[in-house]
């Protein structure tokens, strides 16, 4: 079997696992479908009440979905291998000869699929019961500037799954320490352009602020209160796309070398 | 060591094998206790078809060694080939022939059932669906889990997870297996089907290999065609369970169930030369167990003799060779048991991660 062949079904195979496994139990409609649409709809409402451009409406509504699938690349992607390794599961991964890449390749996928799921509700919230409405524009495009969004957001989860390999508890404070200021940074309830020079350096680094950024001039033209230019943002993804994979792919080979030779790789209690 | 065939490489060859381990934690950059050695130059050769028994304490350096051994843990010195591959440098041929399998371990999701955790798996080896499916199916059975192949995992018992685990082991059908204290937390019955398994496995797909640690001395003298003992990281021995024996011959092992006639217990601390241990009174029948090892050559016709001798009745008697027990005394200093509850209460050496 080809070594394509073989990361392939590995893929698939823990994609499956993982969106089998989700929707078998139905208290996701609730807490992961329902709830976290709750803080997008009251930026809606306070943009209403304050009597804001209705744009504004809109770029809390992509912000508020494009937030759900950071949660899902901190818990469901980056802090993965922590659980894998308080469960003892880890070391069968590692013992497996497909690659590493294929397996959180799996995961990212199977988590992605789960969250477009559950971002449907979020529109239909946002569209439908509260109506708010975008301008002319090109699915390619939309398309075109998600996919990259979401290939780069992913990648930068692989990168922080690797640091799971060397590190346990550790790893996980820091993805409880990047949740809040990652959310803010990116500007996902209100524009990036606000933070000013802030909302560029965040720009150069975070993929999910110049991907909500992005997204919104796609859906609002001139309304979206851009940081800079599509065409720049656009590229600024890609390179962004290949760096964090780039980085993934270097992370999880050096941080598992190094787990091996200090045996952290196997160890529940960390 | 005999000289490798290149064209048909031992399942496993260790030499030298040393791991060592930082010993407690750091503090603001000082070092914590030193460094603790969990192997200390291991030299060990499975050939291909064999069933090798690893047996030690806890923290003798059996988890370690299999951890080298299945890619997981990178040694300090020395050389590990698995299937004639460098276990460091040819890290995922390895792996590609290798199946592990740990007592008490967790695998798979328990939202799934058994049957997808075990598909699964067989999907990080590549194995393709038309393989994996009749294969999972004859796990499922053999492991006796027909009936729960459609069951969640959360919703199976310890022993019955353990199964699937052993199940999981074999999915990919390794050229090596590593089966670390495999039985753990299984009942007889399920054990005894694992170990006919294991066998069959072997005798059915000639060259297959599998490294068996166990606390269970029985499953290791039943199943396994060498055995090693391993003891603060150092092999202390390695032969057939035969050649164990010869090691420490240690003659015959009698166990009597004797009665006083004056209905007391005689003080006998030997007996025709031959040291005796008396056992606890048994209280319905009014008798106490009595036992002593025959050294090669002793009489038994004449220990029995002075016994009458002495008055004492003897109403049962039980003879057995030498155990594989007798022999991890013998060369461990101590039973397996003792050297467990010595490290529980934290007398013994410092366990490997």
């Amino acid at each position: 079997m080809s070594t394509v062949a073989l990361n392939l079904r590995a893929t698939w195979g823990r994609t499956y696992g993982r969106l089998v496994g989700s929707f078998r139990e139905p208290t996701w409609l609730i807490t992961d479908a329902i709830l976290p649409n709750l803080g997008m709809l009251a930026f809606v409402m306070l943009y209403r009440a304050l009597g804001a451009p209705r744009s504004f409406e809109t770029l809390a509504v992509v912000g508020g979905l494009l937030a759900t699938y950071w949660i899902n690349v901190l818990w469901g992607m980056g802090a993965q291998f922590y659980w894998e390794k308080q469960s003892g599961q880890l070391q069968l991964y590692f013992v497996a000869p497909c690659s590493r890449m294929a397996i959180l390749s799996g995961m990212a996928l199977g988590g992605f699929l789960l969250t477009t799921a559950r971002s449907a509700f979020g529109l239909f919230l946002g569209f439908v019961v509260v109506g708010v409405r975008v301008e002319p524009f090109s699915l390619p495009a939309l398309l075109g500037v998600f996919a990259l969004t979401m290939i780069a957001l992913y990648a930068l989860g692989m990168v922080m799954a690797s640091l799971f390999l060397l590190w346990g508890r550790e790893a996980y404070h820091l993805s409880n320490a990047l949740y809040q200021p990652v959310q803010f940074l990116s500007g996902l309830y209100f524009p990036l352009k606000t933070l000013g020079p802030l909302g560029i350096v965040s720009a150069g680094l975070v993929p999910l602020g110049l991907g909500v950024d992005a997204l919104r001039q796609v859906l609002l033209g001139a309304g979206a209160h851009a940081l800079m230019p599509l065409r720049f943002e656009v590229a600024l993804l890609v390179g962004l796309c290949a760096f964090f994979l780039w980085l993934a792919r270097v992370a999880l080979a050096h941080l598992e070398s190094l787990a091996k030779r200090e045996g952290r790789l196997t160890q529940r209690w960390q | 060591m005999a000289p490798d065939d290149p064209l048909n490489p031992p399942a496993v060859e260790v030499r030298g094998l040393t791991r060592t381990f930082r010993a407690g934690p750091t503090f603001g950059g000082c070092p914590g206790g030193g460094e603790v050695s969990a192997l200390g130059g291991v030299n060990v050769r499975i050939e291909r078809g064999e069933i090798f028994g690893l047996l030690g304490p806890n923290g003798a350096g059996k988890t370690t060694l299999i951890k080298i051994l299945t890619t997981l843990l990178f040694p300090t010195a020395g050389e590990a080939r698995v299937a004639g591959y460098d276990v460091v440098r040819d890290a995922n041929e390895v792996r590609k022939r290798i199946g592990l399998v740990s007592g008490g371990e967790s695998s798979g999701y328990g939202i799934l059932t058994v049957r997808e955790c075990l598909w699964m798996f067989s999907q990080f080896y590549g194995v393709p669906g038309k393989v994996a499916g009749p294969r999972i199916d004859l796990l499922i059975e053999t492991a006796g889990l027909s009936e729960q192949a459609r069951t969640r995992i959360n919703r199976l018992s310890t022993g019955q997870r353990q199964r699937m685990n052993f199940a999981r082991g074999f999915v990919s059908d390794p050229d090596v297996v590593f089966l670390d204290e495999p039985t753990l937390g299984m009942d007889v019955n399920a054990a005894r089907a694992m170990r006919q398994y294991v066998a069959r496995w072997v005798r059915e797909r000639p060259g297959r290999t599998v490294l068996l640690t166990t606390h269970y001395m029985r499953e290791a003298e039943e199943l396994c065609d060498r055995i090693a003992i391993i003891d603060h990281g150092h092999l202390l021995a390695c032969d057939s369970f035969a050649g164990l024996r010869r090691l420490v011959e240690s003659g015959q092992h009698v166990e009597l169930e004797v009665r006083a006639a004056d209905g007391g217990t005689p003080v006998l601390p030997s007996l025709a030369g031959v040291p005796i241990v008396w056992g606890a009174p048994h209280p319905e029948r009014g008798t106490r167990a009595l036992k002593f090892r025959l050294p090669p050559g002793g009489s038994l016709a004449d220990v029995l003799r002075e016994l009458e001798a002495r008055g004492v009745r003897i109403e049962a008697i039980a003879t057995r060779e030498t155990s594989l027990e007798d022999v991890f005394v013998a060369l461990v200093g101590r039973g397996l048991e003792e050297s467990d509850e010595r490290e529980d209460d934290g007398a013994g050496p410092v366990g490997a991660p």
